[in-house]
């Protein structure tokens, strides 16, 4: 029960990784015994469970996420979202409202117009059925402030960083609040755009070098760098 | 049309263009080429140059092509109007509309198709200049391109033609030996898996002849693959590299 790969190793689809007693992880998959990769990614074996961790890949909706998505279209009784992902979601009018809808007494376009951004979780989601969203926690709903920027979803625990050294880090050298969605879009709230710019510039750096090592390093480098850079120019 | 003035082969086994008879023509890939799509590529082999772009998986418009059960697969072939040396209308032709199907059914067994059911993705693979062998290219290509894409796939697809010319079994034939020639056989591969995924065969083969060719297709295919890969890999590495050259500065 072989496998074929270095730890970290860039693979590409297609491409074999073990034999035998091994189980198909993420971006693989198995046929007549073997393992093979699916995406261009980097390998992993975590415990006979060999995975790629995909450097190109699209949303798979699953239940339970908290994504960033924008209004596409008002509809009768709710909005569809545009959530990045294969399918459009769905975001029901009595879900926002918090009571049942009545299309004599609610205007649903003042409440959420088409272009507006929203935070949500994804509610209910199968093969047959495209995605439903629910706002009605704390934390989501319409966003009013801040910048949106968009990463490959797969990135997004990159962006985490180890039990969420990288965002607490960014956050704390920044002072900005960060909305991750699952989706890969990353809402960044900040006193002013300056700080709002300095973290998206250390997100963009993630995002770009995420395959290699050593990038906590290089992104702390980065921001003290830019702060400096920003001192001199206020002298 | 060109008289046959001279012979495809000389007698020392040496072709028109200068190539051995199992002998590939030069072969450039290049991976993200275009930003606006979800993924692409560009190939360049021998003289034919196409580019790749690929979108989805997406809602399919209209709505009543998804399907409840799999992705589909849209698939345009299309010839610049500048792609040969006289002007091609560019309007879709019976032979570009057939292309794209024979395109997109070999890349199909490369993709879970039913891991997104009601979604579509489309590929389109525009020729810029066309020199034989022009389907095999752009199935390499937008093998690419899907991998580029972050589409889940079995495996790279990759595609070589042989044929025949003045009664050798040939390699990966141009424009010249594709016309003048007396068969060509044009074959999509899954090297991994060992899949066929392309077999057609315009002219007359002897059986032997015709095994022998679709042998020498899949070798050349396996040539191809390492390529490609190579293609994909290098997009990635350029970053690596960066980084390693940054503490010097």
């Amino acid at each position: 029960m072989p496998t074929f790969f270095e730890a970290k190793q860039l693979v590409t689809p297609g491409e074999l990784l073990a034999e035998g007693e091994y189980q198909a992880g993420e971006n693989t998959y198995l046929e007549g015994g073997k393992i093979y990769a699916s995406r261009i990614g980097l390998v992993d074996c975590d415990n006979k469970k060999v995975n790629v961790v995909a450097l190109r890949a699209f949303y798979a909706p699953k239940v339970g996420d908290i994504i960033i998505g924008s209004v596409k279209e008002v509809g009768f009784n709710g909005w569809t979202i545009d959530i990045k992902a294969p399918y459009e979601a769905l975001l029901r009018a009595s879900d926002v409202l918090g009571r049942p809808f009545k299309p004599q007494n609610d205007e649903l376009s003042q409440v959420l117009n088409s272009g507006d951004l929203i935070v949500a979780k994804i509610a209910s989601y199968d093969r047959a059925h495209d995605p439903q969203l629910t706002v009605g926690e704390p934390g989501l709903g319409k966003i009013t402030r801040g910048q949106l920027m968009c990463v490959i979803p797969t990135k997004i625990p990159r962006v985490i960083g180890r039990k969420g050294s990288m965002i607490s880090m960014i956050k704390q050298e920044t002072g900005c609040q960060i909305i991750l969605g699952v989706n890969g879009v990353i809402l960044v709230t900040g006193k002013n755009i300056e700080d709002e710019e300095l973290a998206m510039a250390a997100i963009k750096k993630i995002d770009e070098e995420s395959h290699t090592t050593g990038l906590t390093a290089r992104v702390t480098q980065l921001l003290k760098d830019e702060k400096a850079k920003r001192e001199e120019n206020k002298n | 049309m060109n008289e046959k003035t001279e012979k495809l082969i000389d007698k020392k086994g040496i072709r028109l263009d200068g190539r051995k008879a199992d002998e590939l023509r030069s072969l450039k890939l290049e991976v993200g080429v275009l930003p606006n799509a979800d993924g692409s590529a560009y190939i360049e082999h021998g003289k034919n140059k196409i580019l790749v772009g690929v979108f989805g998986p997406r809602e399919v418009h209209p709505k009543h092509l998804s399907r409840p059960d799999r992705m589909v697969v849209k698939c345009r072939y299309h010839m610049a109007p500048f792609s040969v040396p006289e002007r091609k209308s560019p309007a879709p032709s019976r032979r570009e509309v057939e292309l794209g199907k024979v395109i997109r059914e070999s890349l199909e067994p490369a993709l879970f198709l039913e891991l997104y059911p009601r979604t579509g993705i489309d590929v389109f693979i525009e020729v810029l200049q066309a020199d034989g062998g022009s389907r095999c290219a752009s199935i390499t290509a937008a093998a690419l391109a899907i991998a580029d894409s972050g589409i889940p796939m079995r495996d790279l697809v990759a595609a070589c033609a042989a044929g025949k010319v003045e009664d050798t079994v040939v390699l990966d034939l141009y424009d010249a030996e594709d016309k003048l020639g007396a068969a060509d056989v044009p074959v999509a591969y899954m090297p991994n898996l060992n899949a066929v995924t392309l077999l057609q065969m315009d002219g007359i083969l002897a059986p032997d002849e015709f095994e022998k060719a679709v042998d020498m297709a899949i070798d050349g295919c396996k040539k191809i693959y390492a390529l490609q890969k190579e293609a994909l890999k290098t997009k990635y590495m350029n970053v690596k590299e960066e980084i390693k050259e940054e503490p010097e500065e």
